[in-house]
């Protein structure tokens, strides 16, 4: 099958700190792909540099085939403008740790500003879609209310529905249940699982290692900016083989 | 120890201060100010003048004047500001350059300087031109009204740009990072997501900034623009009734200053949209769904 995401031999340094250290990975069309591994191990900056919050310094990375963050022209990759890049991040959506919903608009709204505004789709369409989608995360009701009249576990399903209103071709999750209370996390992996099986094509940079059982089709464990070892989570979690990736099951489980 | 043992401790009463102190205060002070109008009343001010000239056309000329000015210099201050602030945070080493370098220079140099300086300009630049194209005489384009707005509008955009800086960094990174990650440039960003949130913190001290403004356009008086002081000062000139007239301008100064304070708390509630009391309707609604886990 056709990966939907290349990531081939991706580096990122932060001043001499190298946060990713040849790093590739395909992930299919509707596959859901967990990433576990100590912290500081360069998860997140994966994800960050797949969404394009930062910049590659070595390696190519490729959405639907196209390379993300820059123009190939011959054997040079030359870097695209901000309004290139902002086009091209609309096809891979964003779940923060901290949700970052916009406080100063209603969660309607906060799921309108992309379709509409970046969009320009019709405001009607956008409107009744948000609306679906607000029904599908449970939060109908919420539509007028603002960010801060909701529960964290409320926020970040808000968050989802607001990435998914741009019809993202892939989502990524980093560490959405990481700021949650104990007693909200289980809303918003729920809120994961239906996306999961409904085709979604996902990357979750998780610590719920028994939602990476039950819903990946793939975990993979990073340390120190690498990618250490990959399977499924029968592989990975209930029987893993490699030690490093054992002795780290066995300290958060 | 031994009243504990024997009586009832629950039973005790609190003694409260009584209000001799606040009432002697009062006194007081009510002394003090009836004394300072007394001198003000049997001094050599004939306060009719007051009253005569308070709604006079000239003196009304000079308050539309002095407010006409405060907003041009303070809409020019903030469109300036806003956008070296915005330099300032830039990426690119040249724009933050420059964006230092204007603040330096604009907070550095007094602003009756600054007046004076545009107001002469013509000294050294007899005429502008665009690269030679539209040349006019530089003393026909130097308005009084021109330099004022110059003077005082560049310099207040130094004082504003650190304001709006300020404010910019008290949004979380996240918020930029959110609107990005739904397809919007940095640009659209800053000026729908991010900036909006940071009015929370720029209106209390540009309202500041704005009340200052009213006062500083008294300095327009030196370069010939008609505001308050100068109208007052056309008028005693004429009338040799110094203290009446200034007093007039005191009491216009007061009244516009007022008027402000009172549209920034509205301003403010605006921009405080999503923050505040709301919050604490949160708590009661949070456990709604926990069936979904």
């Amino acid at each position: 099958m056709q990966p939907i995401l290349r990531a081939l031999h991706v580096e990122k340094y932060f001043g001499a700190f190298q946060a990713l250290k040849d790093v590739s990975l395909l992930v299919s069309r509707g596959e859901v792909v967990c990433i576990i591994g100590p912290s500081g191990s360069g998860k997140s900056t994966l994800l960050r540099c797949i969404s394009q919050l930062e910049s590659i310094d070595g390696g190519v990375i490729t959405v639907e085939d196209e390379i993300a963050g820059f123009r190939r022209d011959g054997d040079t990759l030359v870097p695209l403008s901000d309004a290139r890049i902002a086009a091209q991040r609309q096809r891979v959506g964003m779940v923060f740790q901290r949700f970052n919903l916009f406080p100063h608009r209603s969660v309607l709204q906060n799921l309108m500003e992309g379709p509409v505004r970046v969009q320009k789709r019709p405001a009607g369409e956008c409107r009744a879609e948000a609306v679906a989608l607000l029904d599908r995360v449970g939060l109908a009701e919420k539509a007028s209310a603002y960010p801060n009249e909701l529960s964290g576990g409320q926020q970040q399903r808000v968050a989802i529905a607001r990435a998914l209103a741009m019809r993202p071709k892939i989502l990524l999750f980093d560490e959405p249940t990481s700021a949650l209370d104990p007693e909200l996390v289980g809303e918003v992996l729920s809120v994961m699982k239906e996306l999961a099986r409904s085709g979604m094509t996902m990357m979750v940079v998780t610590h719920e290692i028994a939602f990476c059982r039950e819903v990946a089709d793939r975990v993979i464990f990073m340390d120190g900016g690498a990618i250490i070892a990959a399977g499924t989570p029968d592989e990975m979690i209930v029987r893993p083989t490699n030690p490093r990736v054992a002795n780290f099951i066995s300290a958060v489980l | 120890m031994q009243d504990i043992a024997e009586t009832d401790i629950g039973k005790l009463r609190i003694a409260r201060p009584g209000p001799y102190r606040q009432i002697l205060a009062s006194l007081l002070l009510l002394a003090a100010l009836a004394y300072i109008i007394r001198a003000f009343w049997l001094g050599a001010i004939e306060w009719h003048y007051v009253a005569d000239y308070l709604f006079s056309p000239p003196i009304l000329r000079g308050v539309r004047g002095t407010i006409i000015m405060t907003i041009c210099a303070m809409a020019l201050g903030v469109v300036l500001g806003t956008v070296v602030a915005i330099m300032r945070m830039s990426s690119v080493a040249t724009l933050r350059t420059a964006a230092i370098f204007y603040i330096w220079l604009f907070r550095g140099i007094p602003a009756l300087l600054q007046l004076l300086l545009w107001f002469n300009l013509a000294l050294i630049f007899p005429t502008l031109s665009l690269f030679g194209l539209f040349p006019v005489k530089t003393v026909d384009v130097m308005t009084p009204f021109v330099a004022a707005l110059l003077g005082l509008g560049i310099q207040q955009g130094a004082y504003t740009a650190e304001v709006v800086r300020s404010g910019i960094l008290s949004v979380d990174r996240g918020q930029m990072e959110a609107a990005q990650s739904i397809g919007m440039t940095k640009l659209r960003a800053m000026l729908t997501i991010v900036l909006p949130q940071a009015m929370r913190v720029i209106v209390p001290p540009i309202g500041n900034e704005t009340i200052g403004m009213v006062k500083l356009t008294s300095l327009a008086s030196v370069i010939q623009y008609s505001e308050v002081l100068r109208t007052v000062g056309d008028v005693y000139y004429a009338n040799s009734r110094v203290i009446e007239l200034l007093i007039v301008a005191g009491i216009w100064y007061i009244v516009i200053v007022t008027a402000l304070s009172i549209a920034q708390s509205y301003i403010e509630k605006y921009f405080s949209k999503g923050w505040g009391r709301t919050a604490l309707k949160a708590a009661p609604n949070a456990p709604d769904t926990l069936e979904a886990a």
